[in-house]
């Protein structure tokens, strides 16, 4: 597979954890905040190739883990109202929310569908147009894109059964959030690098110089992980600062124009709580009034809603790096991927399912 | 005051409550559709029972019910999956499949036509295994009440002299074997699913494999288990084996074998092959020193050309499956959730 | 988030008003919405993520880097031969 097989060249890998291994001298924490390549080095064993003086820790870049519980219950129950089709990208269906996930929804006789695209959802609505057809329109600025031309679509063609529950979020911020804390313990970041390649590099610069720290824009093969470890490594041990692209073939400075066009036309930004960690100040996209007819939250009155959180999950600790999963007290006891008590255990790349596998293999 | 049910309107094309119900529509549809396609001379008797000889020694018995939709997809329809799933669960347990029973679910309004190509498929599959079904039943739920087509096969088999497999005799210092290309059938069914616009030219690899276990039982019979990836794929299966056995097994990732087109699909729906359904593999745990042989045996077989040994058991971590990637590195292979999903993360 | 692949651009529609092609993803072939690479040809290697292209690959800039890696691994491989035959 030309662009995927290269970047994973096993001598590849061997060399560059030669260079890492030569350029580190002393122990460093850097994070990666991407679902997506949380599962890229938990599918390779990545972390367990690295010197042990790099801790790679695992934030909070999985837009399921960090949906707010009010969102999915509110989701849940847009689902459960008659002549609703809800659609949703298969990542959410398992999250459970204070009383039910997707799965027993549908088991109670709503429709709910699983779309690999927002397009998909659209189709839907052309397909049933007595159905109120929404979509569940999660994820980060790789995929907001994707879901502000599904809205922006339904408004020109006049889909007025079709309407998207936004619960998007923005990196940067969460960044900033993860720094600022006075128990921060990361020195340096891999930037996503699908979010950079819609949103360039920017809204980067200031975190870097502000905070002192380097942040390197990442790819999701071995090669691409490895290189951009070894040039936060590098720039750790140097003392240096700021912005170095790990992943050019796709990222660029400015990054793609157009997209980040119809984004601002479609959203707006806006506070967002982030599961776990509390409400983060403009760090997420809020559909605008012009485009409020197609905005299923303020379309559907889903009454009070009452989020449950467990009071056992660590959940926010653990997505700010602060907290490893096995150190939470119900790890692997009240908490597993069977009976999850928060997102970080349900979701696929989430850091607690995550090592909760890592652990299985080599005993507690 | 008695209601009886009036003559049905004559809609030929279409399946009807009546044919359910033993009465003259039950008889037409059992001479047009069932018969043509199934028929054999115990079948023909068409008593309450199948009435058969069985050689003396061990039977193997299993039962599957078959609710696949789509119906018709890329290399299949669920007629011939229902006698291959069923002949495959025999074959497995070092059984030659001999009989079959059909219990057909159809729903009203299903196109006659379909059903035809469906029952035929089924009977062509069944003579290509040499097996006979042997008796069956039909029922006609209201539209709604089942999708389509929903079938149950049962199957009987005699499991040969000095045979025993089980999913409790893994060793360590095993070699695990696996027939085939993965996720063909789990990718090909998923792809032709409406809205996915994915287009593959692999298809299903649904078959009846119980001739190349026979062979390969020609020549290894010590084999220690033998189990085929349907639901949850290989990663279920490998599960149960290590489990059951209480051995740890270790999977070379680089020895798996997936097609290229396969492969591009699963990257792109962030789906796991080992975790997807197989319709015509089969995975083996044999003593090391029958690997070759095995391997041999399966790969003359046109269902098995693609046979490589994927890993081992050992002695440690038992009852959990490990991959060994190309860096040397490991991860847990878990045993799957549930359905696995298209994700986007 | 973020699961995106690189295919080739095999083909150019419109659907909907919209600019579609078919990627081929080693071999099997999925429709991707165009609108963020627009000016995108049939024949260069997008990524596709969640059925929309979201950037056109700089292949000169790949293969300049992998050339790097691959000029280093030459290297390494050279230096180990020389000390085997010393």
């Amino acid at each position: 597979m030309k662009y995927i097989d290269e970047y994973r060249n096993p001598d590849l890998v061997r060399l560059l954890l030669e260079q890492i291994d030569n350029a580190v001298s002393r122990p460093w924490t850097i994070m990666e905040i991407c679902g997506g390549q949380t599962h890229a080095i938990v599918r390779h064993g990545l972390d367990q190739l690295l010197p042990s003086s790099i801790r790679l820790v695992h934030g909070p870049g999985c837009p399921v883990c960090v949906t707010p519980l009010e969102m999915i219950d509110r989701a849940h129950t847009i689902a459960a109202m008659p002549g609703v089709i809800f659609t949703t990208f298969g990542d959410m269906l398992r999250v459970p929310g204070s009383h039910q996930d997707f799965f027993s929804v549908r088991s109670r006789g709503a429709d709910v569908r699983f779309v690999f695209s927002p397009l998909e959802a659209l189709q839907i609505a052309r397909d049933n147009p007595r159905h109120e057809v929404v979509f569940l329109a999660v994820g980060f600025e790789t995929t907001a894109p994707g879901n502000a031309m599904a809205i922006k679509q339904a408004a020109t063609e006049g889909l007025g059964n079709f309407s998207a529950l936004s619960s998007q979020v923005l990196v940067p911020p969460a960044m900033r959030a993860i720094l600022s804390s006075p128990d921060n313990l990361v020195q340096g970041f891999l930037a996503a690098g699908h979010v950079c390649t819609i949103t360039g590099l920017c809204d980067y610069f200031p975190v870097a110089e502000t905070y002192g720290v380097p942040i390197v824009p990442a790819g999701f093969e071995p090669v691409d992980l490895l290189n951009a470890v070894l040039k936060v490594v590098e720039m750790l041990e140097a003392g240096e600062t700021g912005v170095v692209n790990a992943y050019e073939r796709v990222v660029s400075r400015d990054g793609n124009a157009g997209a980040l066009r119809v984004m601002d036309d479609v959203f707006e930004i806006a506070d967002r709580t982030w599961r776990g960690i509390g409400v983060i100040a403009r760090s997420g996209l809020r559909i605008r009034e012009k485009y409020a007819a197609f905005d299923a939250e303020r379309k559907f009155d889903v009454g009070h809603i009452e989020p449950k959180e467990s009071s056992l999950c660590m959940s926010g600790d653990v997505l700010r790096g602060i907290l490893q999963p096995e150190a939470c007290p119900a790890f692997g006891k009240q908490c597993t991927p069977l009976s999850p008590l928060g997102a970080p255990m349900v979701s696929g790349e989430g850091a607690c399912a995550a090592y909760y596998r890592y652990q299985r293999a080599w005993g507690a | 005051m008695q209601f009886e049910c009036p003559l049905p309107q004559a809609d030929h094309d279409r399946v009807q409550i009546a044919h359910g119900a033993g009465g003259r529509l039950s008889r037409e549809l059992m001479a047009t559709v069932f018969m043509p396609a199934l028929n054999n001379p115990v079948l023909a008797e068409l008593d309450d029972q199948a009435r058969l000889i069985l050689p003396p020694g061990r039977v193997a018995f299993t039962t599957d019910t078959y609710v696949i939709t789509p119906l018709f997809f890329p290399g299949g329809n669920i007629g011939e999956l229902a006698v291959h799933g069923t002949v495959n669960d025999l074959a497995v347990g070092g059984a030659v499949p001999r009989f079959l029973s059909a219990g057909f679910v159809l729903e009203e309004g299903f196109p006659l036509a379909d059903l035809q190509l469906i029952v035929s498929s089924l009977g062509q599959a069944a003579a290509k295994a040499g097996v006979s079904v042997v008796t069956g039943d039909t029922k006609v739920v209201q539209k709604g009440q089942c999708d389509g087509v929903f079938i149950n096969t049962s199957g009987i088999g005699e499991i040969r002299e000095g045979i025993d497999v089980s999913c409790r005799h893994l060793q360590p210092g095993d070699r695990l074997i696996l027939s085939g290309t993965l996720a063909d059938h789990g990718i090909a069914v998923l792809c032709a699913r409406e809205g996915l616009s994915m287009q593959m030219s692999v298809e299903s690899d649904s078959a009846s494999l119980n001739a190349m276990i026979s062979a390969v039982l020609e020549v290894f019979p010590g084999i220690h288990a033998m189990r085929d990836p349907t639901r949850g794929g290989a990663a279920a299966t490998l599960n149960e084996l290590a489990s059951a056995s209480g051995v740890g097994i270790v999977l070379e990732e680089e020895a798996i074998p997936v097609h290229p087109e396969v492969r591009g699909a699963c990257e792109l729906l962030g789906i796991d092959p080992l975790t997807v359904a197989n319709e015509g593999k089969v995975i083996i745990a044999v003593p090391s020193n029958g690997a070759d042989a095995v391997l041999d045996a399966l790969r003359r077989d046109v269902h098995g050309k693609n046979a490589a040994v994927i890993g081992e058991a050992v002695g440690d971590h038992p009852g959990v499956v490990v991959m060994r990637t190309a860096y040397g590195s490991r991860r847990v292979v878990e045993m799957p959730l549930g359905e696995q999903l298209p994700r986007i993360c | 988030m973020c699961l995106a692949i690189p295919g080739k651009l095999i083909a150019i529609s419109q659907e909907h008003g919209l600019k579609m092609g078919s990627v081929d993803i080693s071999g099997s072939v999925t429709r991707a919405c165009l609108e963020y690479v627009p000016d995108i040809q049939v024949g260069q290697y997008t990524i596709v993520h969640a059925g929309f292209a979201l950037k056109i690959i700089d292949e000169a800039e790949a293969a300049e880097s992998m050339q790097v890696w691959n000029e280093l691994l030459r290297a390494e491989a050279e230096e180990r031969s020389a000390r085997e035959r010393r």
